[in-house]
């Protein structure tokens, strides 16, 4: 993020405020800094700025992406000089009210970030280019006014003003952007299948069902930046020739849904949405532009966000992926052409447009263009959300950007593309960002989860994990999608509890292979990858589990033995007292002793002992 | 009488009936669809009942059996799990006497497991109906639970 676009935010507020005096204060309200108590920290800001009679403008913005620093607090003099506290608590504010608005003095030591001297949070920005988070945690995106003062509309007034529908669908051709929602399909080249499929009626659908384990790429935009994503697709509607839309979002983003609905109203009274669209600021042949927009909320069904499923929702049935051809272009919402694109594949379009295609083009790889967003979770230093350029390594991301393993431990794999993704195993840190680099390694690039594993994880608990998610979320439909999931999740749980066999492996393979090819969507013909990853890199822990009744890593509880140290034992009977079997014996302050045979490695002893004393093996 | 209200509320196309159901739920004081919700949603929206009792099950969020009056979600997906997800889930279900998937007897709170949340950045995380809370200890999750009690 460029300092000077955010001096420039800071000269609108002041501007808008029309109070050029005193300091602006911003919390970040996504839903990661509500959750980490936002809320609080606003009514504790209230409180304290209104007691002291202080002339501050309090605003709110969505998420800037240092997730790991909620709850943050932003603050701009006059002058537009940056201060950003992180995590901030109720009880911080009284201090930052006292030396900071009122003195002038800003609170060093709680500082993350700031215009006036560089913090050792810059390096989570320096590698980073913000396209489809340029907005995100800057404005409040409940402002129309601050959208606007971003250039926001004004691509959509390009595009109607200046450009024939067939110039959009080329410009987007030209700037090489790919579908963010997975699979990686050529977003322009998908929208000529629309414009030239057949029909007077024309759909346009947003895809905002971000299902993925570790992902919330698409929550972030839609709560922090909503109208770039509206104007993505006003754009598109325009270029394939579509007059109405759907934005379908996950039951689980209210918060979105509130700031989605905002925005359509405040879109439609300002005429961007509506009838005869920016018609009394443009010619004739824009106001003949029309395009209404709907807001769809999900039930809570994984399955949803692949295209013939969620469409079978918005029809109000049970989300069930159909067979295709035919594709949603030539038969989709209602049986009527229908173009579908990811949130974030929508939220680079107004900047391709006013910046040039070449312009992102520039960025990335030979085949993977422009910039991707990643959800960093995990235990990685620095969970949060970054915007990267194609072509960037992983290590890149994982060290230089986001600092690092949590507690200073060894980093182990990363899992990419969530469910139908994979483990890429530390050595290929060095493996480009780009879809076909990383969809050799065995993972995806999916539509942008990074869960971070350090040396702790277990990587057939993983596999497991991941499996069992898709074991729930498959909608049943085909036999080994349903079936074949369930014998793999079955297998892997036995391995993991210290009966796996000989052969286990081999079947893991073959199941595999059957649900792959026998199912008809994405979900099930691509459950079996993280499986398959972690066989292909991490074998010989599959193998340790199942020869040698031994987790590596020290994860699963039932292949651990279970010791205690007479040295750190005081003999305090708190595991005895609490083991299920009887299987610890002692007298009160002597050492106890853990009776193998009767030990059934529930770990409730490790858990009640406050001395550390009980040790796994 | 209530219901007719809320249905009224929405045109009677079948696209409108995830809304619907949304609606009719919430307004349940027990958080769910009664038979008599989906009746009244298939013989709005003019579709067989059958097909409308399809639709409530296939979706996670709508429940038919009676639940609290905070639904309580633990997130258990790969990166809170990390975090230590299942502690938290232990703590609730000491906390509040029920195993996931059960409510309370005095109807207070379902305790319930799910998937991402979306807030992997502040994991671990659960929701408390529409309320979001992250970096969760077992501490602070008897602390939510106390004021939800308190607030009652
Ligand atoms: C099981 C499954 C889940 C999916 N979930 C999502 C999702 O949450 N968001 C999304 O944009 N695409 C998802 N997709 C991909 C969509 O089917 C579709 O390819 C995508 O929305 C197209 O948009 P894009 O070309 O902009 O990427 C999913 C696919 C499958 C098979
Ligand atoms: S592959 Fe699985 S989720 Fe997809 S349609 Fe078949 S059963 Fe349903
Ligand atoms: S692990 Fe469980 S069964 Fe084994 S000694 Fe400890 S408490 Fe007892
Ligand atoms: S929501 Fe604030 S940084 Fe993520
Ligand atoms: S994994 Fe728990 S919120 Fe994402």
């Amino acid at each position: 993020m460029l300092p000077g676009a955010i001096m420039h935010v800071a000269g609108s507020y002041h501007a808008a405020g029309g109070n050029r005096e005193g300091l602006i204060v911003v919390v970040g309200l996504g839903s990661c800094g509500i959750a980490a108590g936002g809320q609080k920290v606003r009514s504790a800001l209230i409180e304290a700025i209104e007691r002291r009679a202080l002339p501050i403008q309090l605003r709110e913005t969505g998420c800037v992406g240092m997730c790991y620093r909620e709850v943050l607090v932003d603050v701009f003099d006059p002058q537009g000089k940056r201060f950003t506290y992180g995590n901030v608590t109720p009880e911080r504010v009284e201090r930052l009210a006292t030396d900071h608005f009122e003195s002038g003095r800003p609170v060093r030591e709680w500082l993350v970030r700031s215009s006036e001297e560089s913090l050792a949070d810059d390096s989570f920005f320096a590698k980073q280019k913000r396209i489809v988070l340029r907005n995100c945690g800057i404005i409040d995106p409940e402002s129309l006014a601050e959208y606007r003062a971003r250039d926001g509309y004004q691509a959509l007034e390009k595009a109607l003003r200046r450009m024939q529908p067939e110039e959009v669908i080329q410009a987007v051709r030209d700037s090489g952007l790919r579908g963010r929602g997975g699979a990686g399909f050529p977003t322009g080249l998908k929208w000529q299948f629309a414009r030239g499929a057949k029909g007077e009626k024309k759909y346009l659908i947003c895809n905002g069902d971000e299902g993925d384990p570790g992902a919330f790429m698409d929550r972030s935009v839609l709560e922090g930046d909503p109208h770039t994503v509206i104007e993505g697709m006003l754009i598109a509607a325009y270029g394939i020739g579509a007059d109405e839309g759907y934005l379908y979002v996950r039951a689980e983003y209210p918060l979105a849904v509130r700031r989605l609905r905002k925005a359509i109203a405040d879109a439609t009274m300002a005429g961007f949405l509506g009838e005869h669209i920016m018609g009394s600021m443009l010619t004739a042949r824009g106001s003949e532009f029309s395009f209404q927009l709907h807001v769809k909320e999900g039930a809570g069904a994984f399955v949803c966000g692949e295209e013939t499923a969620l469409m079978a929702s918005i029809e109000g049935q049970r989300g069930m992926p159909r067979l295709r051809p035919p594709f949603p272009a030539t038969s989709g919402l209602w049986g009527k052409p229908t173009n579908i694109n990811n949130v974030e594949t929508y939220a680079n379009i107004p900047w391709i447009l006013l910046h040039g295609p070449q312009a992102f083009a520039d960025l990335g790889t030979e085949k993977s263009k422009g910039s991707k967003v990643f959800a960093l979770a995990g235990k990685i230093a620095r969970g949060g959300l970054v915007e990267v350029p194609m072509g960037i390594t992983i290590g890149e991301v994982i060290y230089e950007i986001g600092g690092g393993i949590k507690d200073g431990r060894a980093f182990k794999a990363v899992q990419m593309g969530g469910p139908s993704g994979g483990c890429i195993p530390a050595s290929l840190a060095d493996t480009m960002i780009d879809y076909e680099s990383v969809t050799q390694t065995g993972a995806i690039m999916g539509s942008g989860g990074m869960v971070v594993l350090d040396e702790t994880a277990c990587m057939v608990e993983i596999a497991r994990f991941f499996l069992d998610f898709t074991q729930k979320e498959s909608c049943g439909k085909c036999t080994f999608c349903r079936i074949g999931t369930k014998r793999m999740l079955e297998i892997l749980t036995r391995i993991t509890q210290g009966q796996g066999q000989e052969g286990d492996i081999e079947l893991l393979y073959d199941l595999a292979d059957k649900v792959k090819t026998s199912s008809l969507c994405g979900l099930g013909q691509t459950a079996p990858n993280p499986v398959l990853t972690t066989l292909r890199y991490f074998r010989e822990e599959y193998e340790a589990h199942i020869r040698e009744k031994r987790c590596p890593a020290h994860y699963c509880r039932k292949l651990l033995v279970y010791r205690i140290d007479s040295d750190l034992c005081t003999g305090c009977t708190a595991c005895a007292r609490a083991c299920p079997t009887q299987a610890i014996s002692g007298v009160v302050k002597q050492p106890h002793l853990i009776d193998q045979a009767r030990c059934i490695q529930c770990g409730s002893c490790v858990a009640k002992c406050r001395f550390d004393a009980v040790k796994t093996q | 009488m209530e219901r007719i209200r809320i249905l009224k509320k929405f045109e009677p196309k079948r696209e409108n009936l995830l809304l619907l159901l949304h609606a009719l739920q919430k307004n349940n004081r027990q958080n769910y669809l009664m038979e008599e919700d989906l009746k009244s949603a298939a013989q709005y929206l003019s579709l067989p009942p059958s097909l409308v009792h399809g639709a409530a099950t296939f979706y996670s969020m709508y429940s038919l059996k009676p639940r609290g009056q905070y639904i309580v979600r633990i997130c258990q997906s790969p990166p809170c799990h990390q975090m230590g997800s299942s502690d938290l889930i232990e703590e609730a279900s000491r906390a509040l006497g029920v195993e996931v998937g059960e409510t309370t007897p005095d109807g207070l709170f379902t305790l319930e497991t799910s998937e991402c949340l979306g807030i992997c950045g502040v994991a671990p995380a659960m929701t408390v109906n529409e309320e979001v809370h992250g970096n969760l200890t077992p501490e602070r999750v008897r602390a939510i639970f106390s004021e939800k009690r308190r607030a009652k």
